[in-house]
């Protein structure tokens, strides 16, 4: 089944630039949940507060979770993210739930998977995906936490790397297609997460796709860890993701220039899942459907992208008028990239 | 790509070795005794000196050798000037080898791995370097021992290489051989053929192995010339010269200690050839021999910077334009000029090549804007030494091409502009510069007298944006043709696109900062590119009118009155506003000294396109020195100007009883509120504002109808009284540096007026906040009560109203400051606006504005509809 369906993705993915969905925070806001609404029925009685613990509701709302799934699928979506971003041991540590976390993998993949499984028998010709989703952590490996020790650190690889490797178990179990490494500000924690996806496929005999999203928090075009863009790409570029691209942080018009960066460096697929803009006054994300689309579709026709969504701030209208933009051209081409020795520390290196 | 290529080479790499605890006795010294911080520096040294890559080895019987690796890649990893390359992870221990792994999140080198303890633990391992991503040194040893000769090593790299590719699928472009260096003129008759063995391993390896590299230790070679290191730097520079020729294409050396293959004095090349080529029988005894005699502290450290005196005059030219130095500029240009044949070939020569040294530079991001203008300084210094030289020939004319620039009528701001000339003439285009607030009939006139081939517009205040249409259409009456490049703080590209592109059939190219002027100006003065050039800006502006003429609002518009029901309304009843201390009028008198405190920096540095928040920007990594020697210069001058007095600072400030009717505010003579000295008027937002107010500054003041007795403040403070002289006089000086520098400071000094004032205002003149105690920090981020919005900006951004503050106040018979018909305010370092004391008062920005308001607005101004759209247009939908 996995294999069959990695197979009918890679396939897609030359024909057609595929659509993954929007933000899931956004749409949480919209139902206005409580402490209570995040509790449940199950978690009543948990000792400290749990709203705020999105990643929770796919056991105490799962129909919640699973509507906003059917939305995006809804408006276009061909591949829809998991609803785990915070789902690992190390995130799961501020509601003091990390022995939840397993769990909230396997039963958010497997609400996604019924969403999916639904919309692909209701259209058969467009196969719906799940892409198993693996978020930064709270914590960074190659950034101190200290201003006076910057030689320290909060977590290290193996914690990360144990982390990880527990939630893609999850992923796996639940059903994913895919496995999204995303959201990336801090490379060493995603190469951990790299090292613990690929322990586990073949710890499993398994193999899925793996797609890296990175972050460019600011103006200066680095991750917050520091790298280029480029020396990004080479840090990870071992594990042959299906896709690299990048995700939140900034809007489209900011994004754009990183996005044409790895799109000018890539081997693999690229994808690019930008906020609605930047945050107003009121913290919200007020880039309409329709400016949003108008952006990606320029990107389309510069021949950048070949999986597109929305991050922050986008909902399931932005999706619909991203699918509508994109739709008809033609997927960017992979680069062909000479053999060399491409080596990066902050900046790259190639000789 | 820049970036990839400044990084790559297709050659030689060096990695640094004085990270190495087994190679560097300091190094070791330093680790032992945990002393990180000066670690550090060895490994910056390097970087700097010019290793690309770094090698770190920690093996030492008495260290905690992992524990040793980790925290020190984890002290790196917090040192962007040393780990933006790459690094190699360097034991002879896989526990080590794996610890550093875990700590470094660009792809590194592992050195190293190899066949020594059997193939299972080589592919474990080689399969584990694959999932954590980095590349790996392999080391030709196998279970029988260290190769030696030539076929031994050949035959454990290819057995490597065929276990690494075929069995793992290791990438073979990731595989670095060492197939050992070992020391030659030993004195042991088998050990003579070693560097030959290496060479010649490196050769066959590099022809039957795709896409692999060769490195090696290179000091192993010169070991039994320990102590005598002329003769050592001698024999790795003569290995390295035929090893690179075979195919090695990497090595661990110290950077700083290479000598040059061509430096090295005959005979002591001859006789290091013969050994490390084995040449001769006798090459080991007639090396020793010769030893001696070379013998001495070698190369000693690096002399004083001033080796570049002894360059040749082109080059001592070059580098004093590239470096800004202008200390010995006459006499290197007097030299040049001695030994040219006209005084104008050093110009056209030596001066524009360096000059075109620095334009590539900056071009390639590798020097910044504050050393660019410093170049310019130089060339200034030079051409102005020359020009009494130079007998006045027709065609002395070889510039790239005439721009002329000017900031346009009724506006005084200048810096940007000053530097688009200086970038410019940088990369020798003739610049006509006209100064400020030109008439577009001067600008179109000169443009004919002198056939420029473009024209350049700059302005700050958004009435400019009406005159460059002026301009444009001016231009298309006339029948011109030539490029109308726009820029300034309140230009865009959607302006351009929509309201001034269109008006105009020649090119029209909105230029957003001074670094890309240079590439538009290439771009259009060539026959070549420009047709492909502007067919592609016309596309752009295309897709820009498109976009905007679709942009919805985002939010939907309301009607004012809709607006003024949903206005910001406090409790009059209830809150009693502070009834100021000293009413009426008064001149401020305040020494630049004393403002110094209340710059904010931050402004300063992106005027000279550094981008970055003082003091932070101070240690970025990449514009961080040159914003310290930007910042240095700064206070230099700021001292300067302190202590010479040429340069003033002025103001004058009014508290005055008011009161709200409607949106405008009435301000009285006396506290009977019988006489009205002036309306001020205010405009409301207009756009829909589900979670908040349609703000209007007005809101702030008591209605006339709550009785409430209330106030407003108004103010002007200018400290560029004398900026305009002092600028001119350094740039008559060829130093446009200075003259940006001087304006760009007394920019700062007002606007720290402005917030010293407010400060004195708050505690004295007003008085409603005598307690207060705010940082600098928390001034800047406005953390206090009461606001002082600006006219012209976003808050009341009808410029007009500046004209009620000067009546108030009678501002320029108190300070000089006058205002221009555009509004602007003379001189160009000037802040003037409201005081509002309200505790709720904050900034806003009016933004678009409906057609009812416009047509009232244009009522309570006594002006007509189409006056009122000239002033209003910013705020009106396009």
């Amino acid at each position: 089944m996995a294999q069959n369906n990695t197979e009918i993705l890679y396939s897609l993915a030359q024909q057609r630039i595929l659509v993954l969905d929007g933000a899931m925070g956004t749409m949480i806001q919209r139902h206005k949940l409580e402490e209570e609404d995040y509790r449940g029925d199950r978690f009543v009685d948990w000792h400290c507060d749990v709203k705020g613990n999105n990643d929770l509701l796919v056991l105490s709302q799962p129909q919640i979770i699973y509507d906003i799934h059917c939305q995006y699928f809804a408006a276009g979506a061909d591949i829809i993210e998991t609803n785990t971003f915070n789902a690992t041991t190390i995130a799961m540590a501020d509601y003091d739930m990390q022995s939840l976390a397993k769990e909230i993998n396997i039963e958010a993949t497997k609400l996604a998977r019924k969403a999916a499984d639904e919309y692909t028998a209701k259209t058969p010709e467009k196969p719906r995906f799940v892409a198993g989703v693996l978020g930064p952590t709270n914590r960074t490996a190659s950034i101190s936490p200290d201003v006076n020790d910057p030689g320290k650190r909060n977590v290290n690889f193996d914690q990360l790397v144990e982390a990880y490797s527990e939630a893609t178990h999850g992923l796996i179990e639940g059903g994913a297609d895919i496995i999204l490494i995303e959201t990336i500000f801090d490379t060493l924690n995603a190469k951990a997460a790299a090292f613990a996806v690929d322990s586990v496929f073949d710890e499993l005999g398994v193999s899925l796709p793996v797609m890296i999203s990175g972050t460019i928090t600011d103006a200066s075009g680095r991750t917050l860890s520091g790298q280029t863009a480029e020396a990004f790409y080479y840090s990870l570029r071992h594990i042959n993701p299906v896709s690299f691209g990048l995700n939140c942080a900034l809007g489209p018009d900011l994004l754009r220039q990183y996005v044409e960066e790895i799109a000018n460096q890539a081997e693999c697929l690229v994808s690019a899942h930008p906020n609605a803009g930047l945050p107003n006054e009121f913290g919200e994300y007020d880039m309409d459907d329709e400016e949003m689309a108008e952006h990606i579709k320029e990107w389309a026709q510069s021949g950048l992208v070949n999986i597109v969504g929305g991050c922050c701030g986008s909902s399931p209208e932005h999706i619909a008028a991203i699918a509508r933009a994109v739709d008809g051209i033609a997927p960017r081409v992979p680069v062909k990239k000479e053999v060399r020795m491409r080596l990066s520390g902050l900046e790259p290196f190639v000789h | 790509m820049s970036q990839n290529q400044q990084n790559s080479s297709a050659t030689f790499v060096n990695v640094g070795e004085r990270t190495n605890v087994t190679g560097s006795a300091m190094f070791k010294r330093l680790i032992l005794e945990e002393d990180y911080e000066t670690a550090l520096d060895v490994a910056r040294q390097q970087v700097e000196n010019g290793a690309q890559i770094i090698d770190i080895n920690m093996d030492e019987a008495m260290l905690d050798s992992e524990a040793a690796m980790v925290r020190f890649l984890c002290l790196i990893a917090s040192e962007p000037d040393i780990s933006r390359v790459p690094i190699m992870i360097d034991s002879s221990k896989w526990s080590v080898i794996e610890a550093g792994l875990k700590c470094v999140q660009g792809k590194a080198i592992v050195n190293s791995i190899s066949l020594k303890e059997g193939e299972k633990p080589f592919l474990e391992q080689a399969k584990l370097l694959k999932r954590y991503g980095a590349a790996t040194v392999v080391m030709a040893f196998d279970e029988k021992g260290q190769a030696d000769t030539q076929a031994r090593k050949y035959e454990i790299c290819e057995r490597s290489y065929k276990l690494l590719t075929e069995k793992i699928g290791f990438p073979p472009e990731d595989i670095i051989f060492d197939p050992n260096i070992f020391a030659v003129a030993t004195g042991i008759e088998e050990h003579n053929n070693y560097a030959v063995d290496f060479i010649e391993a490196t050769r066959q390896i590099k022809q039957n192995l795709p896409h692999c590299h060769i490195s090696g230790g290179l000091s192993n070679i010169s070991f039994s010339f320990r102590g005598n290191n002329p003769v050592r730097e001698a024999m790795h520079s003569v290995f390295l010269f035929h090893a690179i020729k075979a195919g090695m294409d990497m090595a661990i050396v110290n950077a700083g200690q290479l000598e040059v293959y061509d430096n090295i004095p005959a005979e002591l090349k001859q006789a290091v050839e013969d050994v490390i080529l084995n040449r001769h029988p006798d090459a080991t005894d007639n090396l020793l021999a010769l030893a001696p005699k070379y013998q001495g502290d070698g190369k000693a450290v690096v002399k004083e910077n001033l080796e570049w005196r002894d360059y040749p005059v082109n080059k001592r030219l070059e580098h004093a334009l590239v470096k800004g130095i202008t200390d010995f500029i006459v006499e290197d240009t007097e030299a040049a000029r001695l030994q040219a044949d006209k005084p104008l070939h050093v110009i056209e020569g030596p001066l524009m090549d360096g000059m075109n040294v620095v334009g590539d530079l900056f071009g390639e991001g590798k020097m910044f804007l504050p050393q660019v203008v410093k170049s310019a300084r130089v060339m200034k210094k030079a051409v102005a030494y020359l020009e009494p030289y130079i007998e006045l020939e027709k065609d002395q004319s070889s510039s790239n091409g005439k721009i002329l620039l000017a900031t346009v009528k009724g506006d005084v701001h200048d810096i940007g502009k000053n530097i688009v000339g200086v970038v410019l003439q940088c990369n020798n285009y003739e610049i006509i510069d006209l100064g400020v607030m030109v008439p577009a009939a001067k600008i179109l006139q000169v443009a004919k007298d002198e056939k420029v081939d473009m024209i350049g517009l700059s302005g700050l205040i958004t009435p400019s944006l009406d005159e460059m249409v002026h301009v444009a259409k001016e231009m298309q009456r006339l029948e011109l043709n030539l490029p109308l490049l726009i820029g300034g703080a309140t230009t865009s590209k959607a302006h351009t696109a929509v309201k001034i592109e269109q008006n105009y059939n020649g090119p029209v190219v909105y230029v957003p900062n001074a670094s890309r002027a240079v590439g538009v100006c290439q771009k259009l003065i060539s026959d070549e590119f420009r047709p492909a050039y502007v067919a592609q800006l016309q596309k752009e502006y295309d897709v820009v009118r498109d976009q905007h003429a679709r942009k919805q609002p985002r939010s939907k518009p309301v009607s004012l009155e809709a607006a003024r029901e949903n206005r910001f309304e406090c409790d009059w009843q209830v809150y009693h506003p502070p009834t100021p201390k000293q009413l009426g009028v008064q001149t401020i008198s305040v020494e630049l000294s004393e403002l110094i405190d209340y710059i904010d920096w931050t402004p300063f540095f992106l005027t000279w396109s550094l981008a970055g928040k003082y003091p932070r920007i101070l240690e970025d990594e990449v514009v961080g020195e040159e914003a310290k020697k930007l910042f240095n210069d700064a206070t230099n001058m700021l001292n300067k100007l302190c202590e010479e007095g040429d340069l003033a600072a002025k103001g004058v400030v009014g508290i005055f009883p008011a009161n709200r009717v409607g949106d405008d505010v009435e301000i009285y003579s006396d506290e009977s509120r019988q006489q009205t000295l002036h309306v001020a008027h205010h405009l409301r937002q207009q756009t829909q504002k589900p979670k908040g107010f349609n703000y209007c500054l007005s809101d702030y003041i008591a209605p006339k109808a709550s009785k409430k007795a209330d106030y407003i403040g108004a103010f002007a403070v200018t400290a560029g009284i004398g900026e305009d002289e002092i600028a001119q006089a350094y740039i008559d000086d060829g130093d446009d540096y200075n003259g940006i520098m001087v304006k760009a400071i007394a920019d700062r000094l007002a606007e720290a007026f402005a917030e010293y004032l407010h400060l004195k205002v708050r505690k004295e003149i007003w008085g409603y906040a005598a307690d207060e105690q705010l940082s600098n920090d928390d001034l800047i981020r406005e953390k206090y009560q009461g606001i002082r919005p600006a006219p012209g900006y976003a808050a009341c951004p009808e410029h007009t109203e500046k004209q009620v503050i000067w009546d108030l106040l009678d501002a320029e018979k108190a300070t000089g400051m006058k205002l221009t018909e555009s509004y602007a305010m003379w001189p160009g370092a000037s802040v003037s606006g409201w005081y509002f004391s309200h505790p709720e008062a904050r900034y806003f920005a009016v933004a678009q504005i409906q057609q009812d308001q416009l047509e009232e607005y244009a009522q309570r101004k006594g002006w007509t509809i189409e006056y009122a759209q000239k002033w209003l247009g910013p705020n009106l939908n396009a």
